[in-house]
């Protein structure tokens, strides 16, 4: 009897050191992954500087009252054990190059200084460069990144799934043309060091994208990528033309590579995976089949449906094996409107790259956020992946914004 | 006389549950049709969008009206619920009948770990007249 509580003891003991392998993900062989930092608040996109300092910024500001959120390693164990923060604003966009850190709200974009070891000098009297941008409720939160010319891409998304006259609506048809696009529903370009710019100060660079949280400038095609999500509830507007199973698998969650004046088609095309084409909107008379959308772009990538891709990173370090080089990291948030289907996403996906162009599949690089495979519900998730960073080691940085964890991936060889 | 009030109890409680359960069933067909896609299987909602209606105490409370109303009417503002916000716009459902809303508030008042009363075709109507 002894003998045998012994054994369960031992059992327990061991269960509860693997569960904590590799902060609880799945990885592919040769890698590993720490559990950073947890419980920071909702951590969404985050920055790195060149000595390994990490920024979040949080959707909310947290118990300690801050909204941006720094990060230390001091002692290089894969746990930061320096943590501060400050700031008040909610918000999305981080962003670090070199001595600046730029912050996003809903609205505008903050320019802090830091020092030379990675310390905030203004915590509260940050440049505003951007302003005044629509913040209306639905895909609010503003994404930046900046071009190697100090261009600073910020996205604004559309305030409405698919330009309904009365938005989320029965019925309601899609407005001809849609009103929203000529201040939000697509990526805008602003001066990096510019103090208090708006809508006439900026430029809109890219049309025609319901909602990009994820994007990124690639330095070897000198151009920005995005992740779009894509519309939701076919099936909840149009139940005599979508099946709850359709609306799963439609539309793709895209990538792009948008040039400036390029155009991804929403809200009058969505992008059907199987069919391999754009499908007109049903709200712009579209029936599941029609085409449409001649003059917009297809995508690079197309992804499963509303597992919303959240941050997009192009891979530029040499820890990782040569395939990763130049590649793709995409997070997926997770999705709601697969329902009554079983939810989907939860992880971090790989798309390779070769001379600025997908070359191969997109695989899943770092899965098991959600917890338990049935606990896939944006509740019950665990975590649900939202920010990326690379470090100048190469590892790479995943955040959590449900509970406030970051992960710490890097290949041991 | 006494055995008599007795069942005469036993059988009306019977029914009672009875009812309530058929109109638990009822309601929970409205919800899967209607509401299950934003506010998903567990009630928990998505967080930032989707308002979630199990725990919640807008749900569980005791403002009937303003539950019949946003079934009705849908909800198009940012709505601040224990602690959270959450930002998606609700479709209206102005096709239902009262009972159907009865039914409805019944189920999600009573699933997941919400525990409250249910709610009667009487309480949708005096809700309607209150506006």
């Amino acid at each position: 009897m002894y003998k045998l509580s012994n054994l369960l003891l031992a059992c327990v003991f061991a269960f509860s050191v693997n569960a904590q392998e590799n902060a609880g993900l799945r990885l592919p062989a040769g890698f590993s992954a720490t559990l950073f930092a947890d419980q920071i608040g909702t951590a969404r996109h985050i920055a790195i500087n060149d000595k390994g300092v990490l920024f979040a910024k949080l959707n909310n500001a947290n118990k300690a009252g801050q909204s941006i959120v720094r990060m230390e390693d001091a002692n290089g164990d894969g746990i930061a054990e320096k943590i501060s923060g400050w700031g008040k604003y909610g918000g999305t966009g981080i962003y670090v190059k070199g001595n600046q850190l730029y912050a996003s709200s809903d609205d505008a974009v903050y320019l802090y200084q830091l020092d030379a070891n990675g310390e905030v000098t203004n915590p509260t009297a940050p440049k505003t460069i951007i302003q005044n941008l629509h913040s209306r409720r639905q895909h609010a939160s503003k994404s930046i990144t900046l071009d190697p010319q100090g261009n600073i891409y910020v996205n604004i998304g559309a305030y409405s799934n698919a330009c309904q006259e009365k938005d989320r609506s029965v019925g309601s048809k899609g407005m001809m043309p849609c009103p929203i696009l000529d201040s939000a529903g697509g990526v805008w370009k602003f001066d990096g060091k510019k103090e208090n710019q708006s809508y006439a100060e900026g430029k809109r660079y890219a049309t025609g994208l319901r909602n990009v949280i994820g994007l990124d400038w690639n330095n070897q095609t000198n151009s920005l990528f995005v992740t779009q999500h894509g519309r939701d509830q076919l099936n909840t507007f149009y139940p005599t033309m979508y099946t709850d199973a359709q609306n799963a698998d439609l539309p793709a969650e895209t990538m792009y590579e948008m040039k400036e004046g390029d155009d991804a088609g929403w809200p009058y095309v969505y992008y059907d995976p199987f069919q391999k084409k754009k499908i007109l909107s049903p709200e712009y008379g579209g029936d599941g089949k029609l085409e449409g959308g001649k003059n917009a772009l297809d995508p690079l990538v197309a992804f499963p449906a509303h597992m919303a891709p959240m941050a997009l990173l192009f891979y530029k370090g040499n820890q990782f094996p040569a395939k990763y080089k130049e590649g793709a990291f995409i997070t997926f948030h997770g999705s709601w409107n697969r329902a009554p289907l079983p939810q989907e996403g939860y992880f971090v996906a790989f798309v390779p790259f070769k001379n600025g162009k997908p070359a191969g599949e997109w695989e899943i690089f770092a899965n098991g956020f959600a917890g338990a495979d049935n606990n896939k519900t944006p509740r019950g998730a665990k975590a649900r992946p939202c920010g990326l960073a690379e470090g100048p080691d190469g590892s790479l940085y995943v955040s959590d914004d449900s509970k406030g964890a970051i992960f710490k991936i890097s290949f041991n060889k | 006389m006494q055995f008599k009030i007795v069942s005469l109890i036993v059988v009306a409680l019977f029914y009672c549950v009875q009812a309530n359960a058929q109109n638990m069933q009822k309601g929970k067909k409205i919800y899967e049709a209607k509401c299950l896609a934003c506010h998903q299987a567990d009630g928990g909602g998505v967080p930032n969008m989707n308002a979630p209606l199990d725990a919640a105490s807008n749900v569980v409370g005791k403002d009937i009206a303003r539950l019949v109303r946003i079934i009705r009417y849908g909800y198009n503002e940012r709505i601040a619920l224990d602690g959270f916000y959450y930002s998606n716009a609700m479709t209206a459902s102005p096709d239902l009948k009262d009972n159907e809303i009865a039914d409805l508030l019944t189920y999600i008042r009573n699933s997941w770990s919400n525990k409250a009363s249910a709610v009667t075709i009487a309480q949708v109507q005096a809700a309607k007249k209150k506006k």
